[in-house]
């Protein structure tokens, strides 16, 4: 557990580096958590990732798995890991200011 | 923390259905990590991946005893295609894609796919019996340079 500043605001971020208090993500933090995922350029298909799996969290709980991102996102999963090679859902949620997906497919 | 796992490759080594799964899922999780995976797949592992036959997979249902069923009921003519269309039907409903849709998806994360150029030879086979994601045929040697600064699973 540590906390960490972005975009000028303290949050708390676990050891694996996901947020443990949603409520504390804003947009405006998306790209400095990008870059700290080695993602230097956020094209409009990184976004509307990022702005999906907030989404299905807000709506659902929790973010979806990389199978279930791809078919309801509508990005392909070949897509998914050219936008984030470190594991989409992973990185997206991460980036999202979510919990860590659950589930092992 | 200790170090995290960079890079796994995944042994299949059986045909069939429960013996394919996992390597399967081991592979597609770890890509999910961010894992570099490959998959290997040898002897009768090569159905996985064969075009005729991925789609063919089946429950072993004699001298399975994970199944608590009877070797001799187990041996009737038929059961061990109920019993693959019941496991299917319930994978389905918790989407879990079927082999070759799984395969597929694990080529797609950008995981390295083989087939064991020894067990190519024993069955008398050709790269063009395997599915197009297949990236090569390869020997043991060559598997091992690859699985080099990485974790070897065999299932």
């Amino acid at each position: 557990m540590s906390t960490i500043t972005i975009a000028a605001v303290g949050v708390d971020l676990n050891d694996e580096g996901f947020f443990t208090d949603p409520e504390q993500w804003t947009e405006d933090m998306v790209p400095e958590l990008a870059q700290r995922e080695g993602i230097t350029e956020l094209s409009a298909a990184h976004w509307q990732v990022i702005r999906f799996m907030r989404a299905e969290y807000l709506a659902k709980g929790t973010g979806p798995s990389v199978r279930a991102l791809a078919k309801t996102s509508g990005v392909s999963i070949k897509e998914l890991y050219q936008l984030f090679p470190k594991g989409p859902a992973k990185t997206a949620a991460k980036i999202a200011g979510i919990p860590k997906p659950r589930g092992c497919i | 923390m200790p170090d995290p796992i960079t890079k796994v490759s995944i042994i299949i080594s059986k045909g069939s259905l429960e013996g394919i799964y996992p390597g399967l899922i081991m592979a597609n999780g770890a890509r999910a990590e961010g894992i570099e995976a490959n998959l290997f797949f040898t002897f009768f592992g090569l159905d996985a991946i064969h075009q005729a036959r991925h789609d063919h997979i089946k429950v072993a249902t004699v001298g399975n005893p994970g199944l608590h069923l009877a070797t001799v009921a187990g041996g009737l003519p038929g059961v061990s295609t109920v019993m693959t269309h019941y496991l299917n039907h319930k994978m389905e409903a918790l989407d879990i894609p079927s082999i070759p849709e799984f395969i597929e998806m694990i080529a797609d994360t950008g995981a390295g796919l083989y087939a064991c150029q020894a067990s190519v030879d024993l069955f008398g086979l050709e790269k063009n019996d395997f599915i197009p994601q297949v990236q090569d045929i390869i020997t043991v040697g060559e598997f091992y340079e690859k699985a080099a600064g990485g974790q070897i699973i065999f299932t």
